[in-house]
């Protein structure tokens, strides 16, 4: 059933009882030409393109637990390509164009809003950072701009830029085509694109192990059988160590933790999201009026989902000097992802050693902007058996080769994100 | 939040600590340049007990190793690093 104004007035006159079901509960089939392990936003967007672009439709997304209920549903939503590298840029904004068709691309409204992205500047030096930024953008084509104080108070009247703040403010500089999105609905729109193309999601379905034979990959081991494949997709951000343990792979990975929390729903407040040079602290509102913030990451290695109160007074403490109306407002929830921290920041799509498996991940804390992108470029590889020039420079072996991506620069250590 | 037991001060909070490394990261200046980058750029990541490399940055200063088990946060096994530890 397609998505439309229609549908839902019709629907909504029958009491809304008559919806079909979005995608089909399948058995596993005893074969599929790809299987992508981790249903994700990024292995369900690469499901999506391996039919919609290539062709290849039948395909499975294996998926231990619900569909979006990892990093997918646990993130803060912004989207943004507001980068430094060259290769950074052609990666997020491949992906930030397709959020801005996704949409109408899989008939779904993930409430995509490009209420800009703003990263504010507290000293000469973060406003030189920031100038830097903005220039090696708009050098790639990507918008930005760069503000003054007064520029940045008009934007957001909230936001104390007093001479005696905690946390003064000079100036910041925004993408105005960044924003938030409704990140379950990402899941749930791309699960219910990529089925109406034939795709198997198959839910509650572990990967135990994979079959490998030659140095070739023929197949997975599950909690319900074993299911044979010409190629195996990893798409587990946060088990990807795990995961690829079972094809005798070590990662140039580390599971670190991430949490982020939300305040109790108010009236509008703030427009756009905050995010700041020297800090670590993320602030937007959601469409429900919740405020949503992140700070920094635990910075340990841990598969918990259960992060430390230390680091949620530092971000809380960060976001109340910036914006001291926050003062007021009541936390109501706070959670933590498992975020598959690269020793540079930058993730990896890439073949493995591992004849027929390839690899998507090491996204660290910045992967759901990169959802549709990932997908795209991940598809292309499995589809075609190589890299698509965008993902090119994100290969395994970048530490043995020295051509690393650092985009703070701050050296091959993930606690140093 | 964990409960860290410094050999030399006791248990001392989680804030006071910061983790360092994996044991299996630590190189050595006589590796050959294939370890030093199995071992620098390679992680058994597990899911369980982890021999690991802390210091109690907060406190006393101190190197210290410990297993911990990823999942549950349990510690084990405190050691101090040093010459005559």
């Amino acid at each position: 059933m397609k998505y439309s104004a229609l549908s839902l007035l019709r629907a909504g006159l029958g009491g809304h009882k008559d919806w079909p079901r979005a995608w089909r509960d399948p058995e596993p089939k005893p074969r599929y030409d790809v299987i992508i392990i981790g249903g994700g936003g990024h292995g369900l967007t690469t499901a999506f393109y391996l039919a919609a672009v290539h062709g290849v439709k039948n395909v499975a997304v294996l998926e231990r637990g619900w569909i979006g209920g990892g990093n997918t549903g646990r993130n803060t939503t912004i989207v943004r390509s507001n980068y430094r590298l060259p290769e950074l840029h052609a990666l997020m904004e491949l992906s930030l164009k397709r959020w801005e068709g996704m949409s109408d691309e899989i008939n779904y409204n993930v409430m995509f809003s490009q209420r800009g992205a703003l990263f504010l500047g507290h000293s000469d030096s973060d406003m030189l950072q920031l100038a830097q930024k903005g220039d090696a953008m708009r050098a790639d084509g990507i918008d930005a701009e760069l503000m003054t104080r007064d520029q940045v108070a008009k934007l957001i009247p909230l936001l104390d830029v007093s001479s005696t703040a905690r946390y003064p403010v000079q100036g910041g500089l925004i993408q105005r085509r960044g924003g938030t999105a409704r990140h379950d609905a990402v899941a749930w729109g791309y699960a219910r694109a990529a089925d109406r193309l034939g795709v198997d999601i198959i839910q509650n379905c572990e990967v135990t192990g994979m079959d490998i034979t030659g140095g070739r990959i023929t197949g997975v081991q599950t909690t319900r059988g074993a299911i044979g494949a010409d190629r195996v997709g990893i798409a587990v951000a946060g088990n990807s160590g795990r995961v690829a343990a079972m094809a005798g792979l070590r990662l140039p990975i580390e599971s670190h933790l991430l949490q982020a929390f939300v305040s109790e729903p108010v009236k509008p407040m703030i427009d756009t999201v905050i995010m700041t040079q020297s800090l670590h602290c993320y602030i937007s509102q959601s469409d429900k009026g919740e405020i949503v913030l992140g700070g920094d990451p635990d910075a340990y290695p841990t598969y918990s989902q259960r992060g430390a109160p230390h680091i949620i007074e530092k971000a809380a403490a960060e976001a109340l000097a910036l914006v001291p109306a926050l003062s007021r407002l009541r936390m109501l929830r706070s959670w933590a992802g498992t975020t598959d921290m690269s020793f540079d920041g930058s993730p990896f799509i890439d073949a493995t050693p591992v004849e027929g498996l390839y690899f998507n991940g090491g996204w660290c804390y910045g992967g759901f902007k990169a959802t549709p992108g990932s997908g795209w470029l991940f598809a292309h590889l499995l589809a075609r058996g190589e890299s698509h020039p965008v993902a090119a420079p994100f290969r395994l072996d970048r530490f043995e080769t020295g051509r690393t991506m650092d985009e703070p620069g701050v050296g091959p250590m993930p606690q140093n994100r | 939040m964990m409960l860290i037991p410094c050999p030399h001060c006791g248990p001392r909070a989680h804030a006071e600590f910061t983790f360092d490394r994996p044991v299996e990261a630590i190189t050595r200046p006589d590796e050959t340049p294939e370890a030093l980058v199995r071992n620098l750029f390679g992680r058994d990541n597990p899911r369980g007990p982890s021999r690991e490399l802390w210091r109690h940055t907060y406190g006393c200063r101190s190197w210290i190793t410990l297993t911990r088990d990823t999942a549950t946060h349990a510690i084990t096994d405190v050691r101090p690093v040093g010459a005559d530890a």
